[in-house]
């Protein structure tokens, strides 16, 4: 019970103080729609093309924006020492990791919640037609991203260049589940359902969110005290 | 025969093979003020962050009031005071002791906080954002903070240095109270005065080792450089 | 002693290698790839080398984290960097037959797919080391990643042979099947051969990697004086 009251605490002081400077939202959405802009120069696809490639796509800009959010995650608590104030407080590493990552995952959602319709007016696509099923493989392949990208974010901060670290060593470890989102991504916007032999995706992503999230809370105390 | 609140044991901190502390052991009883002095990169702040819990010995093991600082209920007893502040910019000085206060347990936060902040004070400017605040008006919630939660053990590194007058002068009652109340005080110090003031116990840290642990004697507070003189090298 | 350890492997090795050559070149041709068929004795081999040597660095890094004994941490580089050499060699054979067989440098079949995103993988853990300076976190540090990387790996190769069945490309080594007989015994020795050869540069790097350690505590030491 203290555990999950610490857990919370964490998210809400993340979150207000996220909400106060909105440095990692701002950054993470106007990435998020210039990657958009970009990619519609660089392929100018037609509908048939955009309902191939829209897994994809969307995926890239929803990895590379949410990385700006989870940089931010740790870097946060340099100014100040502000980590050893949290280091100091009677918070296992495994209440501060799930704190941290449900705020990283809310705010990597939002993102993603903006880029989708933005998605659908530059591509011209109607992306809504499986809209609960395809945030279910958004939410699972978000929170992936961020359960990896969260204990990541703990050990790149303090390393040099790492702002670039951070996705170097996070994506190769992410490949599988992005293979999995972006196929079941692409069915879900061109509107069909997920059936028969590609519900194994969705069983990859659930299985690689346990496995990474537990792996995650078990490795957290080593990173942040040695 | 009082307990003892600091027990270090054996302790080594390698960094890759080189050891920046040798085989420090030490015990601190409850209520005594143990000033931890030595030159820079003597191994002062090393040694507190392992007490504190931040950092893992090599070899050996410390306990805070009996138990490793590596336990989360073991932290709960013990206030912390480092280089950084450790206070966030971006919420107020009453949100920050309020989520120190949460963080911590303590069954009502808000009244902790309010509490803290007249002590240090704050209590004018609780509502307003720590970025606005002056040097010295963060270090006074920096102490809050580290008291907030009423630790037995107060750890500070380097506590003294670069407070302006007000913050010193509160520092300064706010560790006598401490003391008077049998809570116990492990401070690393280069103000000498201030500290040697506090201080019933000093040690002496030279190279990573503990070249010299001993009560405080008169002698230390009229020549504070005695020690390192007596005792330490070059 | 050690020395001598390990020079009589590696001399063990090449002699098991020279015999091992000739034996493979007076095999009947395959039938459908002509010559380059003989590549799978190296091929195959350097990949299944390079996954022992992967679990040989979780081991040591798990280890690491336990024990706090850098021979630990000196290990698991030692094995991972060796690994990766095996394993390059592995992309690269591979890429060679495809050149060969289907006239492509790359194709993205399942199993060199998987390599390759291993070798991207074990890389980043060379990276990582790269960018630590202090001894103590960067075994730290470097020894958490190997654990991500090994846990991700059979999930890599799975979810890769998925993808690859749900669509099919044309494959590459059809799956053990036709392998005559007399390719087996040529395979296995070969693949002692390379093991010795990975023990011994294994050897020659974690020596290396210590020498390194005991100069960076000389240069501390004295700097401290």
């Amino acid at each position: 019970m203290r555990f999950l009251r610490q857990v919370a605490v964490i998210t809400a002081k993340d979150l207000r103080a996220e909400m106060r400077t909105k440095e990692a939202i701002n950054a993470s959405f106007a990435f998020a729609i210039v990657i958009l802009l970009i990619l519609s120069f660089a392929f100018d696809p037609d509908e048939e093309t955009t309902r191939e490639i829209s897994g994809g796509l969307l995926w890239i800009v929803f990895t590379f924006a949410g990385t700006l959010v989870l940089n931010r995650s740790f870097a946060r608590e340099l100014p100040n020492d502000c980590l050893d104030g949290l280091l100091a407080a009677p918070v296992p590493g495994s209440a501060l990791f799930l704190g941290k990552a449900l705020s990283n995952f809310v705010l990597i959602l939002a993102m993603e919640l903006v880029a989708l319709p933005v998605f659908g007016i530059f591509y011209n696509v109607r992306w809504t037609q499986q809209f609960w099923p395809l945030m279910l493989v958004v939410t699972l392949g978000t929170w992936g991203l961020t359960a990896i990208g969260t204990i990541f974010s703990a050990l790149t901060v303090n390393i040099r260049l790492r702002e670039v670290m951070l996705p170097l060593l996070v994506f190769p470890l992410m490949i599988p589940m992005l293979l999995g989102a972006m196929r079941l991504t692409a069915m879900l916007v061109a509107g069909q359902p997920i059936a028969g032999d590609e519900t194994v995706w969705l069983r990859l992503l659930f299985g690689f969110d346990i496995i990474f999230t537990a792996l995650a809370l078990v490795l957290m105390e080593t990173v942040l005290r040695g | 025969m009082s307990a003892v609140a600091v027990d270090c044991a054996g302790v080594w901190k390698f960094y890759g093979d080189f050891p920046a502390l040798r085989d420090i052991s030490f015990q601190v009883p409850e209520g005594r003020c143990l000033a931890l002095i030595g030159r820079n990169g003597a191994g002062k702040t090393t040694l507190l962050r392992i007490l504190a819990g931040f950092s893992q010995p090599g070899r050996g093991q410390t306990k805070i009031l009996g138990n490793s600082p590596r336990e989360p209920d073991a932290r709960r007893r013990i206030g912390v005071l480092g280089h950084g502040i450790a206070i966030y910019d971006e919420l107020s000085a009453l949100e920050n002791l309020r989520l120190f206060g949460k963080l911590y347990g303590l069954p009502d936060p808000e009244q902790a906080a309010r509490r803290w902040l007249e002590r240090t004070g704050l209590e004018r400017v609780r509502d307003g954002l720590v970025r606005e605040f002056s040097r010295g008006m963060r270090q006074r919630l920096a102490v809050a903070r580290a008291l907030l939660h009423d630790p037995s053990v107060l750890l500070l590194d380097e506590p003294f240095t670069a407070l302006d007058d007000r913050a010193i002068a509160v520092l300064q009652s706010v560790l006598r109270e401490a003391l008077a109340q049998g809570r116990t005080v492990v401070m690393s110090t280069h103000q000498l005065r201030e500290a040697l003031e506090l201080a019933t116990d000093v040690a002496l840290i030279s190279r990573g080792r503990l070249a010299f642990h001993g009560e405080r004697t008169a002698e230390m507070l009229s020549d504070p450089g005695w020690v390192y003189a007596r005792y330490g090298e070059g | 002693m050690r020395q001598k350890v390990m020079i009589g492997m590696l001399v063990l090795a090449a002699v098991i290698l020279m015999r091992n050559l000739y034996v493979i070149s007076v095999l009947p041709d395959e039938v459908n790839q002509g010559q380059i068929f003989r590549i799978i004795f190296f091929h195959v081999p350097a990949a299944i080398i390079a996954m022992t040597g992967s679990a040989v660095a979780l081991i040591a890094s798990v280890l690491f984290l336990i024990r706090k004994d850098f021979f630990y941490d000196s290990l698991a580089v030692a094995v991972t960097e060796v690994g990766l050499a095996f394993l390059a060699v592995n992309l690269v054979t591979g890429s060679i037959w495809a050149r060969v067989i289907w006239g492509v440098w790359w194709a993205w079949d399942a199993r060199l797919t998987s390599a390759l995103i291993c070798w991207v993988l074990y890389a980043g853990y060379l990276i990582l080391r790269q960018a630590l300076d202090e001894p103590t976190q960067r075994a730290t540090f470097a020894a958490v990643y190997s654990i991500f990387a090994f846990v991700d790996v059979p999930i890599v190769i799975f979810s890769i042979r998925w993808w690859r069945t749900l669509h099919p490309q044309p494959v590459f080594f059809s799956k053990s099947g036709s392998f005559p007989k007399d390719w087996t015994s040529a395979l296995v020795v070969n693949m002692l051969a390379l093991a010795l050869l990975y023990a011994v540069l294994t050897m020659i790097r974690l020596r290396q990697e210590q020498t390194q350690r005991e100069i960076d505590y000389l240069r501390r030491t004295a700097h401290a004086m």
